[in-house]
């Protein structure tokens, strides 16, 4: 369908995007990529009054690495952090998960702070960002906050961004040595939201995974860390069986949502089968790394 | 409304379109560049595809107030003269469609990532056409056209180096 009719600002500094925010507050909606927005707007399932373009917001564009961390702005492109080489050396997951997203049209408009304020739970940006406990920076009247990941995703479609606060800016922390990754997920057609995917970083010391993380996109209304599988690889020297009890682990509390595309129990049978492939990638990732 | 002035097919356009109308609907109905074909208009099909500021966009997720400023590449841009270029020719040769509706949304998808990516395999043509919707080739014929116009490419850019000329065979 044509899309319903909106008013229309277009703000060129965050400060005045900010300012919008204000006095529209949850009348507006933040128009960035559209990737998300657009068909939402098409299909009646958002009416906005007010669009907020972002797109000419400069500043809010750009990669950036220090201190540890690589900061990438929220309006920063998909295809830009894909073909960027700081995010390439400093986040391989996100640089791993990003080809993944939608097909490449998709990927010329859609930009990291959208998918990510979209907070989808199928889609990889939200599991790469719990995966790797990525920070949220955004500005409001009252200032700036910094948001960690654990506490951004609250629900389906819905983060702890208030209605006045702009997405500006995502960190993720700088991989370290050693570091294996990988983004795995199941999908019916290529290109289509997963059903199960999960988002896999190990750090290999010396032959023994010192760090583990995953996160699932699609197994529930948000992103979904593995905690208990972690807790299993700490320590462990990587192996088949090891692999085989932290896809046990990992899939044992949950109780993904059932839709046309799968049972919850199918969903689960193939978050086992995505956990142990993720694992056995993300190891011979880190031994190829190193 | 508000007055835009962009670039199309490498001519200078204007027009006031409403801030919601996509840029699919702009060049449909206020430019009369029909070749831009509408489909699902959420994304999904692939068939409005163009090609804005050199990436291949989907042009009904895009308002036509955001494409101001840029250089925009429809399916009439391919061959102004009313020739075929050389992908267009190549998806001729091997019977790339049928009923045509999706035609132009993958010619401007492989026509942006044959530039890109002149030396690409079946595979990764296969993945570079997989946001496009056809429903009558079933694709084989698709993908052996797009192959064929990078083989040609290759061959054109090889004969023109040998002859050092500006001979222009692989326009398209």
């Amino acid at each position: 369908m044509k899309l319903p009719p909106f008013e229309y600002e277009a703000p060129t500094t965050v400060a005045d995007a900010v300012g919008l925010l204000a006095e529209h507050g949850d009348e507006a909606s933040v128009l960035a990529g559209g990737q998300s927005l657009i068909p939402l707007l098409a299909l009646r399932l958002a009416r906005p009054e007010v669009l907020i373009d972002i797109n000419g917001v400069d500043e809010l564009s750009g990669v950036s690495a220090a201190d540890g961390w690589v900061a990438i702005g929220a309006m920063t492109r998909e295809y830009v952090a894909e073909e960027s080489g700081t995010v390439a050396d400093g986040v391989p997951l996100l640089a791993a998960a990003l080809p993944m997203i939608g097909h490449e049209a998709i990927r010329s408009r859609g930009t990291i702070g959208g998918s990510l304020a979209h907070a989808d739970p199928a889609a990889e940006l939200p599991a790469v960002a719990r995966a790797l406990d990525a920070e949220f920076v955004v500005r409001g009247p009252a200032g700036t906050r910094v948001i960690p990941a654990a506490q951004w995703f609250e629900g389906y479609l819905t983060t702890s961004r208030r209605p006045d606060e702009l997405l500006t800016q995502v960190r993720f922390p700088a991989a370290r040595p050693g570091t294996g990754v990988s983004f795995h997920e199941v999908a019916r057609r290529h290109g289509d939201f997963a059903m199960v995917g999960l988002a896999t970083s190990l750090v290999l010391s010396g032959g023994v995974i010192s760090d583990a993380r995953l996160a699932f996109a699609g197994v529930s209304d948000m992103p979904v860390r593995a905690a208990a599988a972690e807790d299993v690889l700490a320590g462990q020297r990587p192996s088949a069986e090891l692999f085989d009890e932290a896809a046990r682990r990992a899939t044992e509390d949950l109780d993904p949502p059932a839709d046309l595309h799968g049972s919850s129990d199918y969903r689960k049978t193939v978050a086992a089968a995505v956990v142990r492939r993720g694992l056995r990638a993300a190891a011979d990732n880190a031994r190829e790394r190193q | 409304m508000a007055d835009i002035t962009l670039r199309i097919n490498g001519a200078t356009r204007t027009g006031s379109p409403e801030a919601r109308k996509t840029l699919a609907d702009f060049l449909r109905d206020d430019l009369e560049l029909t070749g831009t074909h509408v489909g699902c208009e959420h994304g999904v099909c692939g068939a409005c595809t163009v090609i804005v500021d050199g990436r291949a966009v989907r042009s009904c997720l895009m308002l036509a107030v955001q494409a101001a400023g840029s250089e925009v590449t429809t399916i009439e841009g391919l061959a102004p003269d009313g020739g075929l270029g050389t992908l267009q020719q190549a998806m001729w040769d091997s019977h790339s469609f049928q009923c045509g509706f999706c035609t132009p949304g993958f010619v401007m998808q492989a026509t942006a990532f044959l530039g890109s990516h002149p030396d690409a395999d079946e595979q990764q043509i296969r993945e570079a056409l997989s946001g496009n919707i056809c429903r009558c080739t079933g694709y084989q014929s698709i993908v052996d056209g797009v192959l064929l116009a990078a083989q040609r490419n290759r061959q054109g850019a090889t004969v023109k180096a040998e002859r050092g000329s500006d001979h222009d065979s692989n326009r398209g």
